[in-house]
C-alpha cells in the first residue's frame, strides 16, 4: 500500500492523462444533481458531489445486458463484457455495496458476467465532501471504507491524500509523476476528515447499532407498520432501482429479424414490483403490496445478511429516500418506529 | 478479487439435449425424454432443470425419472405459458438447451432406507414425486412399506395411467387413486386426495411423507397428517416457485431468506417454520 498525495492540480493532470488512454467513467454534474458517466475533461468530474442519482451498479450489472447468443438448434455462446474501465469518485458506502456484491454473485456459483465486469474495473474511491440531504451512512457504519477499492482519494484542502491499495491502484498512481509521500500532517487531516464523516452523514438517525437489526426484524413480521405504509406504496420499485445493493434481475430472449440468432438478456427486476413471484397461468406467491413491501426491508437486514457474513446490506446511501413518491422507503424510519414499539431503543 | 471467479463456466450457459421421445399424455401434459448431447446427465431425485427454447426463454423444471433409469431423463410439461407452450410444439431429434441438474433435491434418499413412505401427489404432482418413486420401486428392498395416494381433478387429466396401475398390480405397493370429478368411466373413489389419508395402512406417524400438489393442496394435507400425530420432521413438501435463475442469484424464488432453487425445491416440513410465506 502506497499513500501519496497529489496537490488538485496535478490530480486533474492525471485525469486528463487517464483519459487520453483509458476508458474513464467518473461522476458528473446532471442538471443540478450528479451521475456517473463517461467522463470527456477532467474539468466534467465532480468529486464535491453528495450522492449521484444511480449508484455505481450499473457498470458490473447493467439495466439490460446480454448474457448468451444462440442459433435456434445450435448451442448457445457466452457474451461477457471484458473491456477495462476506471471507475472515478465511489463514495465509500458505494464501495461496501460493491464488496457486498463482490460477495454474492462469488458465493455458490461464480456469476462470470458480474466477475468479468469487476475484474475489468480500477475503481479510485473519494471520501465524501458533502453529505447528502437523505444520508445516514454513519447509522449504518458505512461513512468510510478500509476496502475493495484500487485508489482511495480523500480531499484535504489544496490536495488529495492518494492511497493505492492494489497492483492496480499502484499502476494507476504511478502515473502521477507529481505525486509525493504524504506526510504525517496531510495524514492526520485525512484521519480527521474519516472521523468527520462517521459522525457527519447522518441526515437520519438509527436508534441502534445496525448488527442488531436482525433481532429487531425477528420480532417485528407482523408489525402494522408494514401495511400502513404499503398503503401508499405504487409499487413502482423505484428504491429497487436506486439501491446499490438491490440486485433481483429477470432473463429473457431476444429473436432477431432472423427469426433463427437472437440473444438472452439479463435485466433488472425488482421485488416490489408486482408479478415479481408471479408463475404461470397465474398465480403470484408474494401478492399482497404489504409482503412486498416487508420483503424488501426483510432483504436487507436479514436474508442478504445471511448470505455476507452478517453484514447490513442498506448502506446507508439515502437514495430510496429521495426516489420514493409517497416517502414510505425510508428505512431509518421504519426500523426506528419498530425498535420504539418494541422498547428496545 | 481473485482472478479464477472470472475463469469459472458460464452459470447462465445451456448446454444442449436432443429430444429422444415425445408424446402427448392428456390434454394439457407433455412427455419428453431428453438425453445431453455431451454424455450421462447424474442428478438426484427431487432435482430440476431449467430448459431452454432459443428464442422464447427459459422455465424450470422438475425432472420426472429416476437416475436409475439410464443416461437420459424425462420431464412431463404442462402447455401453461410461452416455453412450456413452446416445449409442446418440439418433435424427436430438435434441440432444446439444458441447464442443470439444480436445486439440492433434499428428497430423503439416504434417510428413508428401511423406512415406510407415503407419497401424496395432487395432480401433476406426481410428476415430480414420480422421481423418488420409481427410484424407490428401483430399489424396492431398500424401503419398508410404500403408499401412493394420487388425486386427479378430472378422468381425462390422469397421468401415467399405465404405471399407476402395474405399480397396483405388484403387491408391494399400496396404491389409491381418486378422482375429484365422478366419471362414468371410473370406478375407484371420488373425493378430494386428502380423504385417502385416512387409507394408508402403514403406520404414519412413523412413515416419511412425501407431498406434492397445487399451492392450495398442502394446508389441507397437512391438517389431515395433523389429525394422525405426524411429526413435522417425517413431512417432506415440494414447494416449487419460479426459479428464474436456478442458482441463488435472481431473487425470484425466494421464500423469506431460502432461495427454493439452492436449497430445495423438496423441503422438510420442520425446517419450515422460520419460512412464514412458505405455505
Amino acid at each position: 500500500m502506497t499513500v501519496k498525495k497529489l496537490t488538485k492540480s496535478d490530480f486533474a493532470s492525471l485525469v486528463e492523462d487517464l483519459i487520453r488512454t483509458e476508458n474513464v467513467i467518473g461522476v458528473q454534474a446532471k442538471g443540478d444533481r450528479f451521475d456517473f458517466a463517461p467522463l470527456a475533461s477532467a474539468a466534467d468530474l465532480r468529486l464535491d458531489y453528495d450522492v449521484t442519482l444511480q449508484p455505481p451498479k450499473k457498470y458490473f450489472l447493467p439495466p439490460a445486458e446480454v448474457l448468451l447468443t444462440f442459433e435456434v438448434g445450435g448451442p448457445y455462446q457466452s457474451q461477457l463484457d471484458g473491456q477495462k474501465f476506471i471507475l472515478l469518485g465511489v463514495h465509500p458506502y458505494d464501495m461496501i455495496a460493491i464488496n457486498q456484491m463482490d460477495e454474492l454473485f462469488r458465493q455458490d456459483n461464480c456469476d462470470t458476467h458480474y466477475l468479468t465486469r469487476r475484474n475489468h474495473a480500477t475503481i479510485v474511491a473519494c471520501d465524501v465532501v458533502r453529505p447528502s440531504g437523505h444520508v445516514f451512512a454513519s447509522s449504518m457504519g458505512t461513512a468510510v471504507v478500509k476496502q475493495g477499492y484500487d485508489v482511495l482519494l480523500t480531499d484535504v484542502g489544496d490536495s488529495y491524500v492518494v492511497e493505492a491499495a492494489t497492483p492496480k491502484g499502484e499502476q494507476l498512481l504511478a502515473r502521477a509523476q507529481n505525486a509525493v509521500p504524504a506526510e504525517p500532517q496531510a495524514l492526520k487531516r485525512r484521519e480527521d476528515v474519516w472521523a468527520r464523516n462517521k459522525k457527519a452523514l447522518n441526515h437520519y438517525e438509527l436508534k441502534c447499532d445496525p448488527a442488531y437489526l436482525p433481532k429487531v426484524l425477528a420480532k417485528s413480521y407482523k408489525h402494522p407498520v408494514w401495511e400502513e405504509k404499503a398503503k401508499t406504496c405504487f409499487s413502482c420499485g423505484s428504491c429497487n432501482q436506486v439501491c446499490p445493493t438491490c440486485y433481483c434481475f429477470n432473463v429473457q430472449d431476444d429473436v432477431n429479424w432472423d427469426l433463427t440468432t437472437g440473444q438472452r438478456i439479463r435485466e433488472w427486476d425488482g421485488c416490489l414490483l408486482d408479478g415479481f413471484t408471479k408463475v404461470a397461468p397465474a398465480h403470484e406467491f408474494r401478492k399482497a403490496r404489504a409482503d412486498r413491501f416487508r420483503h424488501r426491508l426483510y432483504r436487507k437486514a436479514t436474508y442478504v445478511p445471511q448470505k455476507i457474513g452478517g453484514q447490513i446490506a442498506c448502506v446507508g446511501c439515502g437514495r430510496c429516500v429521495g426516489a420514493c413518491l409517497p416517502d414510505i422507503a425510508n428505512p431509518v424510519s421504519i426500523y426506528n418506529r419498530l425498535i420504539d414499539d418494541l422498547g428496545i431503543g | 478479487m481473485c482472478e479464477c471467479c472470472a475463469q469459472k463456466k458460464d452459470i447462465y450457459l445451456p448446454q444442449l439435449a436432443t429430444v429422444a421421445d415425445i408424446s402427448q399424455m392428456n390434454v394439457t401434459e407433455k412427455y419428453l425424454r431428453l438425453a445431453m448431447d455431451d454424455g450421462p446427465f447424474d442428478y438426484i431425485p427431487g432435482q430440476f432443470v431449467e430448459v431452454s427454447i432459443a428464442g422464447i426463454g427459459e422455465a424450470p423444471i422438475t425432472i420426472s425419472s429416476s437416475p436409475t433409469q439410464g443416461d437420459s431423463f424425462e420431464l412431463v410439461i404442462r402447455k401453461i405459458g410461452r416455453v412450456s407452450g413452446a416445449i409442446h410444439n418440439l418433435q424427436r431429434g430438435d434441440k432444446v438447451g439444458i441447464r442443470g441438474p439444480l436445486g439440492q433435491g433434499i428428497y430423503p434418499v439416504e434417510e428413508s432406507r428401511g423406512k415406510n413412505l407415503v407419497f401424496i401427489c395432487g395432480g401433476i404432482g406426481m410428476v415430480p414425486q414420480r422421481s423418488f418413486i420409481k427410484y424407490v420401486l428401483d430399489n424396492r428392498g431398500d424401503y419398508g412399506d410404500v403408499a401412493i395416494l394420487q388425486g386427479t381433478k378430472s378422468y381425462d387429466l390422469r397421468l401415467f395411467t399405465a404405471e399407476i396401475e402395474a405399480w397396483g398390480k405388484r403387491g408391494d405397493v399400496q396404491m389409491i387413486e381418486t378422482l375429484d370429478e365422478g366419471d362414468a368411466r371410473w370406478k375407484g373413489p371420488v373425493g378430494v386426495v386428502t380423504k385417502l389419508v385416512s387409507k394408508v395402512e402403514t403406520d404414519l406417524k412413523s412413515a416419511l411423507i412425501l407431498v406434492c400438489g397445487p399451492p392450495i393442496m398442502y394446508k389441507f394435507v397437512l391438517m389431515a397428517l395433523a389429525e394422525h400425530d405426524v411429526p413435522h420432521q417425517n413431512i417432506f413438501l415440494n414447494l416449487e416457485r419460479k426459479m428464474k435463475c436456478g442458482v441463488g442469484k435472481c431473487g425470484h424464488c425466494q421464500i423469506n431468506h431460502a432461495y427454493v432453487c439452492m436449497s430445495g425445491p423438496v423441503f422438510r416440513y420442520s425446517d419450515l417454520a422460520s419460512l412464514p410465506e412458505a405455505i
